[in-house]
């Protein structure tokens, strides 16, 4: 018999090909998908090169997805994404998404069917880690990593430790995903997970949308994560079985699991919660904000809160409303598809109506890439997922961070502030 | 493995976007992200920052972002040793892997000030604080990292697999 072992210890063996493995173990293990994008990936085609193989382990675990400058925002970006395509190019890879067909890699992803639970999936992007939402390993790594799994299909990992998260109660009025994970990393900082995962579990996840669990599993990294996840339950099969044909595997943790640390939560008292400048660790709950805290402008959109249920949301309030005049709000569906539905709902139209501009997939200004760069002194409330120095622009800029619902609110409002101020009431269903 | 340079010392939970902002992200020849490193935090970093120089920060260095972009600055702009009191886990993998040596110890960073002349043993994990006259002892480099880094990286150590497997 073996040792007890949580979720992410069980995938982490399983694909190592051992029985056992224990919390600080260095591994080599098979990976079934490697992704980049097209910041990362010119660097690991770079060191792939150096490694001297004529081919790439697998045409079919391979993910690239030109996200961040594209469509190009200047030559030196448009020459790395030409770089990019013409390594797809040349060694098939099957899972390259050209513009027009692509997303924001995160979304894309389980969209596409790409990730299933019991996966072990790398990628160079530090919010790969959202994949935990289908009980799968994820994590970020970065280029030459990537170019090794390309070359070989093997990467090597430290078995983390886990803190176990047992969520219970049901979430109520404007709160989301993105609420519930920010008043976690407010509770336990920027590095309370350091090394770790984070393992989700409880009859509250029943009250999370897969939406939420995404949104949940994208921010593991903002506490210091080495990945998030969440166990598997009816809500996730149902969208596997939407979305892939590929085999999947469950895997439980042990009941007698070891954690270094556990949290019981009661979602029920969560409040939408906003993370300040300049950590995601700088939370305060929705009423704690007493003073104005005017806004230039209003991003609704990234790997974090850019799928259809945060612009339904987003549409829910702006709906018969208008941006305060003088704010930019500039909206980003996270993929083609995406997009496609909110057409068809008619939440493009309620947008545009509002005044809002809205924007083809891509992390444009999530990281100051472009598409809404802030200038000196500009304060911004998004729902992206960092609030760095300088992370939307200029070194002298702000970001806030919030759920889609205080955002648009927000935005109508021209200061951070909630729906209810709009004189509307949150679901209870 | 020995390094020995002067001390350049900042705070907690440095980013990997104040390392290299994502607006220089749109390359990646180290000679050019080198000149960008550090830039939102430190402007004239790149000016002070000379061959051998040991950068020592607080907890959770490198914290946000994959971008390898990060090592490579500070790597490409001469730093030859980082130590922190602890890094975030994709900084850290990615300096052993492109073979940035670096090492946690939270009380050589409180007994390092601004300045002063720093040698790093990083395969005995032995920093001394020249200036001071100090010695601390961080956990030795783990074989496992130490035979990547021996390798000159994870591209090397990868190629001598892949001939020993053929």
């Amino acid at each position: 018999m073996s040792k007890p072992m949580t979720m992410s210890q069980k995938i982490l063996a399983y694909h190592a090909g051992k029985e056992y493995v224990e919390p600080g173990d260095l591994i080599f293990a098979n990976v079934d998908l490697v992704l980049g994008n097209d910041v990362t990936t010119p660097v690991a085609i770079k060191e792939f090169e150096k490694i001297g193989v004529d081919k790439v382990f697998d045409k079919d675990k391979i993910a690239i997805v030109p996200d961040h400058f594209t469509p190009n925002k200047d030559i030196k970006s448009a020459q790395q994404c030409k770089m990019v395509r013409e390594f797809a190019k040349k060694y098939d890879i099957t899972n390259y998404f050209e513009v027009g067909e692509m997303g924001i890699e995160h979304a894309l992803l389980p969209e596409k069917g790409l990730v299933v639970p019991g996966d072990l999936v790398i990628g160079a992007d530090s919010h790969t880690c959202t994949y935990g939402a289908l009980g799968s390993f994820s994590t970020g790594i970065g280029s030459t990593d990537m170019a090794c799994a390309m070359a070989t299909g093997k990467c090597w990992f430290k078995v983390p430790e886990a803190i176990k998260f047992v969520l219970y109660g049901r979430k109520t009025g404007w709160v989301s995903g993105k609420d519930i994970i920010l008043h976690i990393i407010g509770m336990i900082g920027v590095d309370g997970a350091l090394y770790k995962s984070m393992e989700y579990t409880g009859e509250g996840l029943k009250s999370l949308s897969m939406d939420d669990r995404f949104t949940i599993a994208n921010m593991a990294i903002e506490a210091g994560a080495k990945n998030g996840i969440f166990e598997v339950d009816e809500k996730t099969i149902e969208y596997v079985k939407q979305h892939s044909t590929k085999p999947y595997k469950i895997f439980r943790a042990d009941e007698d699991a070891e954690y270094s640390e556990v949290y019981k939560i009661d979602i029920s008292k969560i409040k939408p919660t906003v993370a300040f400048p300049h950590l995601p660790e700088n939370t305060r709950t929705i009423d704690e904000i007493t003073e104005k805290i005017y806004i230039d402008q209003v991003v609704i959109g990234s790997c974090t809160n850019g799928r259809i249920e945060d612009l339904r949301i987003a549409a829910k309030i702006l709906k018969g409303r208008k941006v305060k005049k003088g704010l930019r709000c500039i909206i980003f569906p996270a993929t083609q598809n995406i997009y496609k539905q909110a057409l068809k709902e008619g939440l493009i139209e309620i947008f545009i109506d509002a005044g809002c501009v809205v924007s083809t997939p891509t992390c444009g200004p999530c990281l100051g890439g472009h598409m809404g760069i802030l200038a000196e002194g500009e304060k911004a409330l998004a729902t992206t997922n960092r609030n760095f120095v300088g992370r939307m622009g200029h070194p002298n800029s702000e970001v806030y961070l919030s759920s889609p619902a205080i955002a648009a609110a927000s935005a109508v409002l021209g200061y951070i502030g909630s729906p209810e101020e709009l004189g509307m009431k949150g679901d209870e269903e | 493995m020995n390094f020995r340079g002067r001390a350049h010392k900042y705070y907690d939970n440095i980013d990997t976007d104040v390392i290299i902002p994502a607006r220089y992200l749109n390359t990646s020849d180290p000679n050019e992200l080198a000149k960008h490193c550090l830039e939102d935090l430190d402007k004239e970093f790149v000016n002070k920052v000379q061959k051998g120089d040991i950068l020592v920060a607080g907890r959770n260095f490198g914290c946000g972002s994959s971008r390898e972009h990060a090592p490579i600055a500070i790597k490409a702009c001469g730093v030859s040793c980082v130590v922190a009191k602890s890094f975030a886990r994709i900084f850290y993998r990615n300096a052993i892997n492109i073979g940035l040596p670096i090492v946690e110890c939270p009380e050589a960073v409180d007994g390092i000030e601004n300045g002063d002349e720093v040698e790093v043993d990083l395969v005995n994990g032995v920093i001394k604080n020249i200036t001071k006259g100090k010695e601390f002892k961080a956990k030795p480099f783990p074989e496992f990292m130490q035979n990547i880094m021996k390798a000159g990286g994870l591209i090397e150590f990868v190629k001598g697999e892949l001939k020993r497997d053929a």
